[in-house]
This record gives C-alpha cells, sequence and structure tokens, in this order.
C-alpha cells in the first residue's frame, strides 16, 4: 500500500499512538476511514455514521452511535455526558478499547485491560450516567437485541430481562430480605457477573490487515 | 473404495478356510457371544472408582481385549478376524463420529478453523513425510544381511502416513476424561476430525504410486487436487444430506415416533454415499451432523431429542468399547514380526515429528491468531496426539503381495497404539493438574452470559461496519441473516422460524428449570445452583406510595415464621415456573409444542390484565411467598387452597380452565368485597405469570364483613400452608413422573 509510505500527519500520530497504543499504520487506516465518514471534515457528527448502509441493521446500532459520543470513554477521569461532534483523536480513543491486548502482558495489566472493556460495555448500558444499570435500562437492552425479531417482542423481552437481574442479584447479593430492594447493577456486580466471560479474549477487532478497497464505499 | 472393497487378495486366504466345521461354526460364534457380553460388562470399571481416575477407559479396554484374546488363544481356538476392516469401517466407526459431530459445539470450532486445519493438513503431511521419510533413511543404514535393506521409499512413506494420523476415537476417549478446556479440545478433536480426508488421499496416492514405482511433479500436483476434491466433496455430500434431513423433518409432526430415524439413516448414507464416491466418509458425517442440527432440533420432538442423544451416546459407547477390546485381541491373535531397530525408531520419530510440527505450526499460526497458544497449549496439544484403532486398521487393509513387510508394519502400528494409549493416555491426566492447565468451565451458561455474548456480537459487527474492515464478524453477521432470512423458512416447520436465538435459548432454560424443579418433589429440596434469597420482589422497583408497609394484619412474628419456612424454598426458579401449572405439564407441553405455550401464556396476560382492571389494589403484602409456595410446588398446596376455597373468598384463578365462567363470578364477587380492601398491587412480573395466581385472603381493613371471620380462616390457611407436608408432595409426585 503505497499510501502508507508518506503519512503526512506523523508527528502528530505519535501522540495518538501513545495515548491509544495504535501503530502508525493503523492510525493511518483509521484516518483514512474518520476523512471518508466524515466527508473530509475535521469532526464526526451522530448523521455521518448513517452513510454506513451495514450498520442500519445492526439492532443496537444507536447504542453504538452513542458510545462514540460519551464522553466516559474518552478516557478523561470522571467526565460525564455527551458531545456532539467528535475529532479522531475521540474517535480512535473509542477504536482502542478494541484493540488485541499484547501476548507480553503480565496479570496485572491484562486485568487494566479487562477492565477497560469491561467499562466501556458498562458504559453503554448504564445510558442515564448514574454508575448503575438499572431494570428498565437492562430492559432496554434486551428489547433492543430482540428488537428484529418483532413478533414475540415485549413481554419476552421483560422475562428474560428480569431473568438476567434476579441472576446478577444472586450472584452479587446472595441474601436479600424480601423488603430489600437491589438498586441495580454497579461496576463490581458487573465485573463479577461477567468474570468468566473471557472479554479481553473476545472484545477485539483485528486491526492488521484492513485494505484500501474495502474503505471504498 | 479402500475402506469397503478389501483387496481380491486377502478373500483368496479366507476361501482356504472355507469349509468350517459345524463344532467351528458353533465355536466361532459362542466367542462372538462371549466378546460382546464381556463388552457390556465392563462399562463397570466404574464401580471400582479409584481404578478408573488412574487409568482412562481405553486403556482398560485393550487390556481386557489382551485377556480375551489370550484366553481364546490357550483355548487353543482360532481366534476369528473380529477387527475385519469391513466391520469396523462400517459399523464401528460411523456411531461415534455422528456422534461427534451432532454435539460438536459450532462456535468455538468455527472460530478456531484456520487453526484447526492447519493442524489437520499441515501438520499430518508434515508427520507422515517426516516419520516415513527418516525411516527410510534409517532402513538404508543398516548393515547388510538385514530385511530392512528391501524397504523402499514409497512403501516407507506410507506407512508414516497411516501411522500419522491423530485417532478421534482415542482422543475422545482420553479427553473426556480430564475436563480440558474448550479451545483445546476443540483443537486437538477438531484436528482428529478433520486429518481423516489427508490421510485417504495420502494413503491412497502412495498405495497406487508404489505400484507405479515413480513418481513425477505431476502427480504431486494431482495429488493436491485430489485432497481438495476428497476433502471438499465429503463436506458437500454431508451438507447436502443434511440439508435433506432438515427439510424432512419439517414435515414429521404427525409422525413423531420415527424422527429419530431420519437423523440417522441420512446421516449413515451421507457416510456410505461418501465412501462409495471416494470421498472422505468421516468429514461427510461430521458436515451432515453440524449442519442438521439447529434445523431438527427446532422442528422435532422433545423427545425426539432425547431418543436421539440418548441412542447416539449408547451406540458411540458401544462401538468405542468394542474397538479398544477388539484391539486388544488382534495384537495376541496377529502374527507379528517384531524388528527392534523399525519399531523403537518409528515410536521415537511420532513422537518428535509430532512435537516438532506443533511447535513450528503454532509459531506461524499465532501470527494470525488474537488468543495466543501459549507454551503449556503446546504442550497439550503435541502430547494429545493419539494413535488409535484407524491406523490399525488402515495396516490391516495393505496388501500382503505389494508389502512383504506388513506383519511388521502392523507390529509397529500396534506398539505406537499402545504406546500413546497407554503412557500418553495415562499421564496426560497428572500432567494437565502438573501444568494447571485450564479446565473446562463448569458453570452453566447463565442468561446474562447469553445476551452479552449476543451483545458483543451486534457490537462488534458494528464496529467493524465503521472501521469498513470486511472481517470475521461481518461475514458471520452476514452468514447469520441469509440463515434467518431464507433458510430457516424452508427448514424449519412453523412459528419456530422466526424465533431469535435469545429467545429459543430463555425457552430452553427455563424448560431445564421447570423439569429440575418437578423432579426435586416440588421445590422441597433447594437446588444447589444459586443459594441465595433473593428474590423477583428485590429487584423490582416499588410503587412510589408504600402503602403496603402500612397495613399488615397479620402479626408480625407469624409472619417471620411463615417467611421462615417459606424462604428456603423461594428460588428464582420461581418466576421461570410461572407458564406452567400442574395441568399443562401433565398434557405434556412438549408435543404441544411451543405456539401453544406461547399462546396460552398470552391468554394467561389478558386475562390477568383483566383482573387488573377490576381490583385497583396494589399486591400481596409480605406473606405472598405462602401464595407463590402453593403456586410452585406442584400440588399439595394449591388443592388444599381449594377446600378452603369455599369459606375464604380467596381470588383463584385455576388454570385448568382460563376462561371459564367460574373464576370470573368469583371476581365479580370479590368487587363487591373490596371496596375498601388493598392489596398490594403485585410487581410486575407477575403480571405475566400465568401461574395459579392467588391473592392472599388479606384482612385489611376491620370492616371485611362479607369475609366472615378471616382470622380463624387465615390462620387455618396459614397453618396448613405452614406444613408443606413432605409425603403428600412425593404422593402428588409419582403420578406425574411415572
Amino acid at each position: 500500500m503505497g499510501a502508507l509510505n508518506s503519512l503526512p500527519d506523523e508527528p502528530q500520530y505519535v501522540g495518538l499512538a501513545e495515548k491509544t497504543g495504535f501503530s502508525f499504520e493503523q492510525i493511518g487506516i483509521l484516518h483514512k476511514r474518520f476523512k471518508q465518514l466524515s466527508n473530509n471534515g475535521e469532526t464526526l457528527r451522530r448523521e455521518d455514521f448513517n452513510t454506513i448502509p451495514d450498520l442500519l441493521c445492526n439492532p443496537i446500532r444507536s447504542e453504538i452511535i452513542e458510545a462514540f459520543f460519551d464522553r466516559r470513554n474518552f478516557r478523561q477521569t470522571d467526565a460525564v455526558g455527551t458531545v456532539h461532534e467528535i475529532g479522531f483523536g475521540e474517535f480512535l480513543l473509542v477504536m482502542s478499547h478494541f484493540r488485541p491486548p499484547s501476548i507480553r502482558l503480565d496479570d496485572e495489566q491484562k486485568e487494566v485491560i479487562r477492565t477497560e472493556k469491561l467499562r466501556f460495555l458498562f458504559n453503554m448500558h448504564d445510558t442515564d450516567n448514574d454508575g448503575t444499570i438499572t431494570l428498565e435500562e437492562y430492559r432496554h437492552v434486551v428489547e433492543e437485541l430482540l428488537s428484529r425479531s418483532g413478533a414475540l417482542g415485549k413481554e419476552t423481552a421483560k422475562g428474560i430481562a428480569d431473568a438476567a437481574m434476579l441472576e446478577v442479584a444472586s450472584i452479587s447479593m446472595g441474601h436479600m430480605e424480601p423488603d430489600e430492594f437491589y438498586e441495580g447493577i454497579t461496576f463490581e456486580h458487573f465485573n463479577k457477573l461477567l468474570k468468566e466471560f473471557e472479554v479481553e479474549s473476545r472484545m477485539n477487532i483485528r486491526f492488521m490487515n484492513m485494505d484500501t478497497t474495502t474503505l471504498c464505499k | 473404495y479402500i475402506r469397503l472393497y478389501p483387496k481380491r487378495q486377502r478373500s483368496e486366504a479366507e476361501n482356504k478356510d472355507v469349509p468350517l466345521s459345524l463344532s467351528e461354526e458353533l465355536q466361532k460364534q459362542v466367542l462372538h457371544n462371549e466378546s460382546s457380553v464381556l463388552s457390556s460388562v465392563f462399562p463397570g470399571f466404574h464401580l471400582i472408582p479409584r481404578l478408573s481416575s488412574i487409568v482412562p477407559e481405553s486403556c482398560l479396554l485393550i487390556t481386557v481385549g489382551l485377556l480375551v484374546g489370550g484366553l481364546i488363544k490357550l483355548a487353543g481356538e482360532k481366534v476369528p478376524p473380529v477387527l475385519d476392516s469391513k466391520l469396523f469401517f462400517l459399523c464401528l466407526l460411523p456411531p461415534i463420529i455422528l456422534d461427534a459431530g451432532y454435539f460438536l459445539p459450532i462456535r468455538p470450532f468455527m472460530e478456531n478453523l484456520g487453526t484447526i486445519l492447519m493442524f489437520a493438513v499441515v501438520g499430518t503431511l508434515w508427520n507422515a513425510f517426516f516419520v516415513g521419510g527418516l525411516l527410510y533413511a534409517v532402513c538404508q543404514m543398516q548393515s547388510a544381511p538385514s530385511d530392512l535393506l528391501n524397504l523402499e521409499l514409497l512403501p516407507c512413506l506410507l506407512f508414516g502416513s497411516v501411522v500419522s494420523a491423530v485417532d478421534p476415537v482415542a482422543v475422545l476417549a482420553v479427553f473426556e476424561e480430564i475436563h480440558i478446556n474448550e479451545l483445546l479440545h476443540i483443537l486437538v478433536f477438531g484436528e482428529s476430525l478433520l486429518n481423516d480426508a489427508v490421510t485417504v488421499v495420502l494413503y491412497h496416492l502412495f498405495d497406487e504410486y508404489s505400484s507405479v514405482g515413480t513418481v513425477t511433479v505431476v502427480d504431486a500436483v494431482l495429488g493436491v487436487l485430489c485432497f481438495l476434491v476428497v476433502a471438499v466433496g465429503g463436506v458437500l455430500v454431508g451438507a447436502i444430506y443434511g440439508i435433506l434431513a432438515a427439510f424432512t423433518s419439517r414435515f414429521t409432526s404427525h409422525t413423531r415416533v420415527i424422527e429419530p430415524l431420519f437423523v440417522f439413516v441420512y446421516s449413515y448414507m451421507a457416510y456410505l454415499s461418501a465412501e462409495m464416491f471416494h470421498l472422505s466418509g468421516i468429514m461427510a458425517l461430521i458436515a451432515c451432523g453440524a449442519v442438521m442440527r439447529p434445523y431438527v432440533e427446532a422442528n422435532i420432538s422433545h423427545k425426539s431429542h432425547t431418543t436421539i442423544k440418548y441412542f447416539l451416546k449408547m451406540w458411540s459407547s458401544v462401538s468405542e468399547t468394542l474397538i479398544f477390546i477388539f484391539l486388544g485381541v488382534a495384537t495376541v491373535d496377529g502374527d507379528h514380526s517384531w524388528n527392534w531397530t523399525f519399531v523403537t525408531v518409528t515410536v521415537i520419530l511420532c513422537l518428535v515429528a509430532r512435537i516438532i510440527g506443533v511447535v513450528g505450526l503454532t509459531f506461524i499460526i499465532n501470527k494470525f491468531r488474537i488468543v495466543k497458544l501459549t507454551t503449556k497449549d503446546q504442550f497439550i496439544i503435541a502430547y494429545g496426539g493419539l494413535r488409535g484403532a484407524i491406523a490399525f486398521s488402515l495396516g490391516y487393509l495393505l496388501d500382503n503381495d505389494r508389502y512383504p513387510m506388513r506383519r511388521m508394519f502392523l507390529t509397529a502400528i500396534i506398539t505406537v497404539v499402545f504406546f500413546t494409549v497407554f503412557v500418553q493416555g495415562m499421564t496426560i491426566k497428572p500432567l494437565v493438574e502438573l501444568l494447571a492447565v485450564k479446565k473446562k468451565q463448569e458453570a452453566k451458561r447463565s442468561i446474562n452470559e447469553e445476551i452479552h455474548t449476543q451483545f458483543l456480537d451486534h457490537l462488534l459487527t458494528g464496529i467493524e461496519d465503521i472501521c469498513g474492515h470486511y472481517g470475521h464478524h461481518h461475514w458471520k453477521d452476514k452468514l447469520n441473516r441469509f440463515n434467518k432470512k431464507y433458510i430457516k423458512k424452508c427448514l424449519i416447520a412453523g412459528e419456530r422460524s422466526r424465533e431469535p436465538q435469545l429467545i429459543a435459548f430463555y425457552h430452553k432454560m427455563e424448560m431445564k428449570q421447570a423439569i429440575e424443579l418437578v423432579e426435586s418433589g416440588g421445590g422441597v429440596k433447594l437446588p444447589p445452583s444459586v443459594p441465595s434469597t433473593v428474590s423477583m420482589q428485590n429487584i423490582q422497583p416499588k410503587k412510589p406510595p408504600p402503602v403496603e408497609r402500612a397495613l399488615p394484619q397479620i402479626p408480625k412474628g407469624r409472619e417471620d415464621e411463615i417467611r421462615k419456612i417459606l424462604r428456603g424454598n423461594l428460588q428464582k426458579t420461581r418466576q421461570r415456573l410461572r407458564s406452567y401449572n400442574r395441568h399443562t405439564l401433565v398434557a405434556d407441553p412438549f408435543e404441544d409444542g411451543w405456539s401453544d405455550l406461547l399462546l396460552k401464556k398470552s391468554k394467561m396476560i389478558e386475562l390477568e390484565k383483566k383482573m387488573n382492571n377490576y381490583l385497583t389494589v396494589p399486591a400481596a403484602p409480605p406473606d405472598s411467598p405462602t401464595i407463590t409456595r402453593a403456586r410452585l410446588s406442584s400440588d399439595p398446596q394449591t388443592y388444599q387452597m381449594k377446600q378452603m376455597s369455599d369459606s375464604v373468598p380467596t381470588i383463584q384463578v385455576d388454570l385448568a380452565s382460563p376462561q371459564s365462567p367460574d373464576s370470573l363470578s368469583l371476581l365479580d364477587e370479590l368487587q363487591r368485597a373490596d371496596q375498601r380492601r388493598e392489596l398490594r398491587r403485585r410487581p410486575p412480573p407477575d403480571e405475566e405469570e400465568g401461574g395459579l395466581m392467588m391473592r392472599p385472603p388479606q384482612a385489611r381493613g376491620g370492616d371485611q364483613g362479607e369475609e366472615g371471620g378471616p382470622s380463624a380462616k387465615e390462620q387455618r390457611l396459614q397453618r396448613c400452608l405452614s406444613d408443606p407436608g413432605p409425603s403428600a408432595e412425593d404422593d402428588e409426585d409419582e403420578p406425574f413422573l411415572s
């Protein structure tokens, strides 16, 4: 790929590479894609994501797009709320959540990466930024997942979400009085719940072999 | 093809034995019967716990075979050629492979397909050439009087290809017992299944070439082509038969009894067709089982599913046992030609080739994998490369004329098989413990994991689309959508074709929980899965005016008593059961299919809504566990409640007749009685619960005249509810379970 031989923005990339851990090649490719999506502009808006046809069939489309504009994913401590447009830096930051962990990490670093990825998932579920996933939010998630099937819809989705919530409560709280109320899934409970899920090995995208031909859509 | 049509040579040898006397015939029969009886007795090994934890079952079976063979020989009889290759390839091998293919975990298999193919194809090729080539070199280095000098290259290579294939039967037998993590299991097992195509082609090629004498480059290229045809052709044949089977199962709703038959017949036909056209039968069988399973399972009744599962397990168990026993017998009986050099060199070379092959391939593979294979993984993969009966049978099929060293080959093959099964098979378990290799997850698949698996799939597909990158997930998603849109409509009958995976999973779980609950005697024994006291109440948001706490009429002590007794029985399974009551269970909902169940459920929901319209009351107070306990347990509480019902005005929805006028008239009665009464509104999920919805006879206000001495009735009610009487429950359970 001849384009990679001349990366005009290389000095900027150094900073980004350090923050996100991508290589220069990968940053170059993603920058190209960013430019494509934003029509050569500097920032990306929500509407720009509508130009991706395949994304339209995705049941959790809106959550994914929201995740890009959610300040909590920008690795700034204690930032909350959403923004209307993002620059390339933020785009890259969000993407970096999907980078596969290097094999040479020790357990502690693996734990950090795992927590990061789980946090991303958590933020996607916790839409009102209150730090817990309430029953309503969880129901919404399940409804979205089932939204394309139409037929059985709401009641079953409710049932499934309730069952799932009950499970979380059972695992995290163990013993509760009948009049106690389980507020919602906090991040620790979420962590505990998905302990066996191996998020660090599953939540990854191969950024290596992307070729420019597929980018031209 | 090789396996089905033994060479003429052997039949001539058998012709000499044709005029058997009657007594010899009888003796033959007796021996056959003895060996089958013995083989059916030997699963009794499990009764000797210490033994089976040290020695894997395959070793024990081979030992038994040795004993049987020894006994027969001592008796002076001629051992019948029980490990007849025809018998092996036609009868003994297919059930095991079908069992493996039908229950193949598709997701990990597909995720690791590249790795598996690399090991199966490149690994086997490497092993074959390495072992064959070096053996030839060693043979050439022998001093003059040795037989080995006569051994040419091509027979050596042929021998190499026979002895280098990892055997699925042996791998299954050993790996079943060590409970290793899913990734390693699927890697070794997948490799053992897929290397059949390679073995077939190599065997065939070398066999042909050794008669021709010379090999040209064109031949090599043709060999590669042949391999592609054999492998892909086998898979296609299997897939076609799988689709046929799925399509057939769509129409079997009126002939449920023979549903399992279709599965078995189509699979076996796939195997035979592939073998007939000289394609890979094993791959055809795997493809058939894997392709038909999702569709067939959606179509067939629950009972047929159980039948298929247990028949497959039974047949594969029996086959495996027989294979190992016969291997033992054939060892004792076979005419061996022991050559120290040849045999020891073979064993060593096999080990070395395997280790080098695995390490080298992993180095290359790790460049393409996200989750890399560690050294521990590599060791287990290398160590798990067991040889088995397939190698032996292939060797047995060799032509005696063309391969004068056949007996030596067989001896060597048997030695390798014994070495791998005994030494490697026995030591792999302690090694796994020693190296602290990750074991299989014991935890049940929870609904949260399922939700998140799906969520993650969609998320990753979405991110890939945003990147503009047509990766793994993109194509998987496309395939799923294609499957849903077109294929499922054709192959799955009725409503099920539109059921999304999450719901299917949820229903399966509900069913399982329901069955467990019923079998455990109506909830008396606590299912140990998640011992917690969290119930639906705890997660439901409370309605803003917490009126319920202001109205307890039952003395606090009584409340606690009841709560304590019944809390233990209130588990999360409670809301799983809500769509079941005694009547639907007896009527066997499994036969009626899900659509009926869902219809019933929706009817119940409507009824609930009607009820809620009549009652402007909040739901039950703290002793609702009582009622839900009644709803839960299959039986006695409900009937006891009925006895009380004439004196105590309860809202009783008897689901035997969901729309019966009786239930509605009760409601009318209560509507009048309830002007001042306030029952706490049930938490939302209960709305959907179709179980017997018993509103408790809460005497809230003091002036509920119609209730006539509620406290006395209440107490009677509570007393009878707090004494579940286990014996009564067991009795109630019997008729259903029998």
